[in-house]
């Protein structure tokens, strides 16, 4: 890796150098932190912190995706998220509900083709609409999904949902296991970390902007912006769908609750909290959601999760509106502007 | 063919507004790399000209030719495809995204290939047509500067270079000087005089030291009407247009 050191990009630049241009010293700590985490920490931390971060933040990200490129604020993510879960109960031999016995090769990938395909419709219903209006409409795609999994027996069992679900041992690997669990989430949350990283570059990303920023321009320029809002909702509802997944192995069950208006609401939460303008923005909600979540209760005593997680939302909106990650770059601007000699005097 | 063939040819077109006749009856010849100023106070219908030639408002009643081709019933995208570009009064930019990208976005709607996935490479054509514009534009120092950074000049600049993507054969400049510092005038006759001469344009503009200095001919609108029609020396010392717009200031 000798272009690593070269210091004036070439035309004769490969793949790997372009790739490997942008990394800076603090991105190798914080992938040496993440390789070392699960063998120096508890199973507790490896697995119902760690992994849990992972996975809610690979949900959250796929709202980033919408919202922040998309300018579409969709609240049924977790309703992907989950009907991905569901599926995966259902088809691949859960007790109750419909009872299918399919190998894992073909109910896990049948279950994310499933929860994109809905997302993909979800859309394109609601692509047509702007602003508090795509809200409305996905919120009522969650709800009406809550209350037909409350009441299907045939398919979701109703209310008792699904239970006992663990990851299949594929490969011969017990995927249970704190560190194997720990490293399948890490991936697939890398995956979609860098997928949206990559495209947010890519041409279909920037016609995303382009379309949040201006659409009329976009549409006057000849691109078919229907049709880039509707990729993009098919795009983040494939990310959603491999966070339900393994939401579902997490909890080792699924059901209504599991969908319902507060896990919904709890998606946006991490999302708007860690901010929505860069893809690391929803994984550092998600910790701080994460860490709230298990430890509100040691901190201030009492079932106090809501009051705390409602406060610090409040805060950061209120001195934020960009998230964590805002105050990040505000933090960045002022000492810039510190170090800067002061043009005024 | 006995006529030439024009690159615009206006026939009675007209666009209302509900009881509002913002264009009536207009008729007008543009032939090919002509270039020609729109004149008119506040109001007069300028710009709803320019929608109604690019489909952003199209016309109620009459025709438009583009190169001989009948386009008034053209969606807006098919007729940028055809080379015919504008810029607008109040830049239309993607404020997140930078110089550069936007350049390019202008480039990719043109060409065939505008939904991908795939990240444009070092030597890709619409990367470098995108480039090649900044640069015309001057501001390659800014490419990767994010638009909502850029000084309104530099929107107004980067609004120009939007309307230079793929093969501009017709350009419709609403008000590029509005806004400008003299030196950025200066600038933007410089740049509209040294585009390629088989690239035609009308340029509406308020400040008759731009307008008269980078046209050929003049036509002057007044309520939603053609008023006169001259040469820019002809237009500068007509007594009726000095004493009802250009005495008046800036309408
Ligand atoms: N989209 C529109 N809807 C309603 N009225 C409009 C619209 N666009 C322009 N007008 C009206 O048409 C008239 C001409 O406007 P415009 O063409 O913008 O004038 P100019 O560009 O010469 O200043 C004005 O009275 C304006 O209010
Ligand atoms: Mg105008």
């Amino acid at each position: 890796m000798a272009s690593v050191i070269e210091e004036t990009p070439r035309e004769s630049d490969g793949v790997l150098a372009r790739l490997v241009r942008p990394v800076r010293w603090y991105h190798l700590v914080i992938a040496l932190v993440l390789l070392v985490f699960p063998f120096v920490s508890t199973g507790f931390w490896t697995v119902q912190i760690a992994a849990q971060t992972f996975i809610l933040g690979t949900i959250a990200l796929s709202l980033m995706l919408l919202a922040g490129y998309g300018g579409m604020v969709s609240l049924s993510q977790l309703t992907i998220a989950g009907l991905a879960g569901y599926m995966v109960a259902v088809f691949g031999g859960a007790s109750g509900g419909l009872g299918m016995f399919w190998p894992p090769i073909v109910a896990i990938p049948l279950a994310i083709l499933i929860a994109t395909a809905f997302a993909t419709l979800v859309g394109a219903l609601s692509v047509r609409t702007e602003g508090i209006y795509t809200i409305m409409i996905t919120l009522a795609v969650g709800m009406a999904f809550y209350f037909f999994v409350l009441q299907n027996r045939e398919i979701f069992n109703a209310f008792n949902g699904f239970a006992g679900l663990r990851p299949p041992p594929v490969l011969g690997i017990n995927w249970r296991q704190p560190e194997y669990f720990y490293f399948l989430s890490l991936t697939v949350a890398a995956f979609g970390y860098f997928l949206v990283l990559y495209l947010s570059r890519a041409p279909f990303g920037l016609a995303l902007q382009a379309v949040r920023d201006n659409p009329r321009r976009m549409r006057a320029l000849g691109f078919n912006i229907q049709a880039h809002r509707i990729a993009a909702h098919a795009l983040a509802g494939f990310i959603a769908a491999l966070g339900g997944v393994l939401m579902v192995w997490l909890n080792t069950q699924i059901s209504p609750g599991s969908v319902g208006l507060g896990p919904l609401i709890s998606i946006l939460i991490i999302a708007i909290l860690g901010g929505i303008l860069h893809p690391i923005g929803p994984f550092i909600g998600a910790l701080i959601f994460v860490l709230l979540d298990n430890f509100a209760m040691q901190l201030i005593g009492g079932d106090r999760f809501n009051t705390v997680i409602g406060l610090m939302f409040l805060l950061i909106v209120l001195f934020s509106p960009d998230g964590v990650l805002g105050l990040w770059k505000m933090a960045r601007e002022r000492l810039k502007a510190s170090k800067k000699p002061s043009a005024d005097w | 063919m006995s006529a030439a063939v024009h690159a615009l040819e206006l026939q009675g077109v007209s666009r209302s507004f509900g009881a509002l006749k913002a264009l009536m009856d207009i008729n007008m010849k543009v032939g090919p790399g002509e270039r020609r100023a729109v004149l008119g106070a506040n109001g007069a219908g300028k710009t709803t000209l320019f929608n109604a030639i690019t489909g952003d408002f199209p016309p109620t009643a009459g025709r438009i030719r583009y190169f001989g081709e009948d386009i008034t019933g053209l969606p807006a995208h098919e007729r940028i495809r055809r080379g015919l570009r504008r810029t607008y009064q109040s830049s239309q930019l993607f404020h997140g995204l930078t110089v550069l990208e936007n350049l390019f976005l202008a480039v990719r709607g043109v060409s065939r290939a505008r939904f991908s996935f795939r990240r444009p490479g070092r030597n890709d054509p619409a990367m470098e047509a995108a480039e090649e514009m900044m640069d015309t534009v001057r501001m390659s120092h800014l490419a990767h500067t994010s638009v909502s950074e850029l000084a309104h000049g530099q929107q107004r600049q980067l609004e120009i270079g939007m309307a230079l993507a793929g093969a501009p054969r017709f350009i419709l400049f609403d008000e590029p000087a509005a806004g400008l510092s003299s030196a950025e005038r200066t600038e933007l006759v410089a740049m509209l005089r040294n585009l390629p001469e088989h690239i035609g344009y009308i340029i509406i503009e308020h400040d008759l030291d731009v307008a008269l200095r980078v046209v050929s001919y003049c036509t002057i609108m007044h309520n939603g009407a053609i008023f006169k029609e001259g040469r820019p020396d002809e237009i500068e010392q007509d007594p009726e247009v000095q004493r009802i717009y250009l005495g008046s200031g800036h309408g």
